[in-house]
């Protein structure tokens, strides 16, 4: 479409900053909440000292490291969040191309089951899996938030449609010069998937990150439990301090933030290729 | 010497899709299945004697549970209210978007932060926004709007508001991801298809909804899909904002599974509920892709 014309520009430029402005207020009182006095957060809110403190301070990011354990959740977190990654793409890149490439005979039937599951919500098997979790031993543990989550029909369906789409002529080259299927994966196949892989560990870190509603059912220490379930605890926890609540808030998403900005273009296409796939 | 390598190749084949595929069957297929199981028992949590065949009885006493059916009401008015909202807010932001913009990957960024924000986070600070009184920003900006007309109230404690407090928030932390996926949409239609448009002298609006919108079907269809669901799938706000409150006013199924299962231990009646909540994202996902079929067949 074309837009003519320095003043159409200027519009444009105003509405989308004011937008903007408006869109992202509530992060803004997020981030100077976390740096001012308890008291005078709430009752000050949603005037101009809001957003424009008289004094700031690093106090209730003090109080929140003195109050709970927030470095337990924070390695909690990581922990998850990074072996779930580590271990779905290990598990789903070469499934996808298993299913994509190799001709075996389970092939459709296997393609199959993985569409199948494609439908199944996590909370559909939530309490049966809650169930297999306890008979298995696995309550308040780091294996019953990790390995449930590494293989996934989503991430195996993105990396069968990537490899159905890469062209075949650079493994062909490498299967004429003698490699076998798994030396072609691996050296020829995974190297160009970088978008799918790149894609795929952003979806699942997000998942993983943000995860409430099975580390809320599986974990019920503090010993193994992730940031969000610890901030809807905290949130709770007497005396009600909206800085520190904030202070926590903001030390929790800080490294997805500074995750998004480093790799934005990895997020931001990551959404939207699978937007286009679907 | 092929059959060799054929053997070869299946047999790498199966290596490669086995650990996947045995980690969907132990942690997705066989739960499922046990859920299918468990509904037609009558399981309790700790209760003494092994679980007996009751029927559909827990189908029955689910869907004649009256929290259970506002859960479900609950969840279908989500639906109904925020997927055509924020499709509409993320088309208008995209179409804001599109086309050459200095400063456009700042402006994304922006739009698109609250999607990484984990919603937990999102729904603590939305109840800080939404604090009774005139010191609450939501109050703030209300009474602003009306030209002080608006009296301040505690939304998540009252049952009219609670539900509609929720809708906005999920609105905020969502529209972002349909952003993206709509304005790779628009830079996926022909320029062309725009310029013979104007030459045939189509007016903007008509270039908009002959052009535009046909062109961004699959996406918004897309969107739109990803968006119910999500709708149906409602439990972290919920949990943290409200816990199901005012009286079950923003109860939703999950929501009710998680109490039945986690809180009152009757896992055979929450098994039920979570059969019951998979056929309804079951039936929308069939109903959106016949849409999204029979339109394509159409064109």
């Amino acid at each position: 479409m074309r837009r003519g014309g320095r003043a159409a520009g200027l519009v444009r430029h105003a509405a989308l900053a004011a937008l903007a402005a408006v869109y992202l207020y509530p992060v803004a009182l997020m981030v100077v909440g976390s740096l001012k006095p308890d008291a005078s957060v709430l009752p000050e809110l949603a005037t101009w000292r809001g957003l424009f403190p008289e004094r700031v301070s690093l106090q209730n990011y003090r109080d929140v490291l003195a109050r709970v354990d927030f470095l337990r959740y924070l390695a909690s977190s990581a922990w998850i969040a990074a072996a779930t990654v580590a271990l779905g793409l290990a598990v789903n890149a070469p499934a996808g191309y298993a299913l994509a490439r190799l001709r075996w005979r389970a092939r459709r039937r296997a393609l199959a089951f993985v569409l199948a599951l494609l439908v199944i919500p996590f909370e559909a098997v939530a309490v049966p899996l809650l169930y297999q979790v306890s008979w298995l031993g696995w309550r308040d543990t780091y294996t019953a938030q990790i390995l449930p989550f590494a293989a996934s029909a989503f991430s195996i369906y993105l990396f069968y449609s990537f490899f159905l789409d890469l062209p075949r002529s650079l493994e062909e080259a490498a299967r004429v010069d003698g490699a076998g299927p798994l030396r072609a994966f691996l050296l020829v196949a995974l190297p160009n998937a970088r978008p799918a892989l790149a894609t795929c560990a952003v979806l699942t870190f997000l998942a993983q990150w943000g995860s409430f509603l099975w580390p809320l059912m599986v974990t019920s220490g503090e010993r193994v439990r992730p940031l969000p379930v610890a901030l809807a605890a905290f949130h709770t926890l007497p005396p009600l301090a909206w800085g520190d609540i904030l202070a926590f808030a903001v030390m929790m998403v800080a490294p997805v933030v500074v995750l998004f900005l480093l790799f934005q273009r990895w997020f931001v296409e990551g959404m939207a290729w699978t937007g286009a796939r679907g | 010497m092929r059959a060799t390598a054929e053997r070869e190749e299946a047999r790498a084949a199966r290596l490669m899709a086995a650990p996947a595929l045995a980690g969907l069957a132990l942690f997705l297929a066989l739960p499922f299945a046990l859920a299918v199981g468990l509904s037609f028992t009558d399981l309790r949590l700790g209760a003494p004697r092994p679980p007996t065949f009751v029927g559909l009885a827990q189908y029955a006493g689910a869907l004649a549970d009256p929290r259970f059916q506002r859960a479900l009401v609950n969840n279908l008015v989500f639906a109904a209210v925020v997927v055509p909202v924020q499709t509409a807010c993320a088309l208008g932001l995209a179409l804001l978007l599109h086309g050459r913009l200095r400063g456009r990957a700042l402006y994304r960024a922006a739009f698109f932060l609250p999607v990484v924000f984990p919603m937990a986070l999102v729904a603590v600070l939305w109840t800080l926004l939404y604090a009774p009184g005139p010191e609450g920003p939501v109050n703030r900006a209300l009474s602003l709007l009306t030209l002080g007309r608006w009296s301040p109230r505690d939304f998540l404690h009252d049952p009219a508001w609670a539900l509609p407090a929720i809708m906005a928030v999920s609105v905020w932390q969502g529209v972002g991801f349909q952003m993206v996926i709509l304005l790779a949409g628009l830079q996926g239609i022909p320029r062309r298809l725009h310029e013979a448009a104007a030459l045939d002298g189509a007016g903007p609006l008509r270039r908009f909804l002959h052009v535009t919108l046909p062109g961004l079907r699959n996406p918004l269809a897309f969107t739109a899909l990803v968006t119910t669901v999500l709708a149906f799938r409602l439990f972290d706000q919920v949990r943290i904002m409200t816990r199901g409150g005012p009286a079950g006013a923003t109860t939703t199924a999950v929501h009710e599974i998680f109490e039945t299962a986690y809180v009152r231990g009757q896992l055979a009646r929450a098994s039920a509920m979570t059969v019951i909540f998979f056929l309804a994202v079951l039936g929308i996902t069939l109903a959106q892709r016949r849409l999204a079929a029979h339109r394509r067949w159409e064109a």
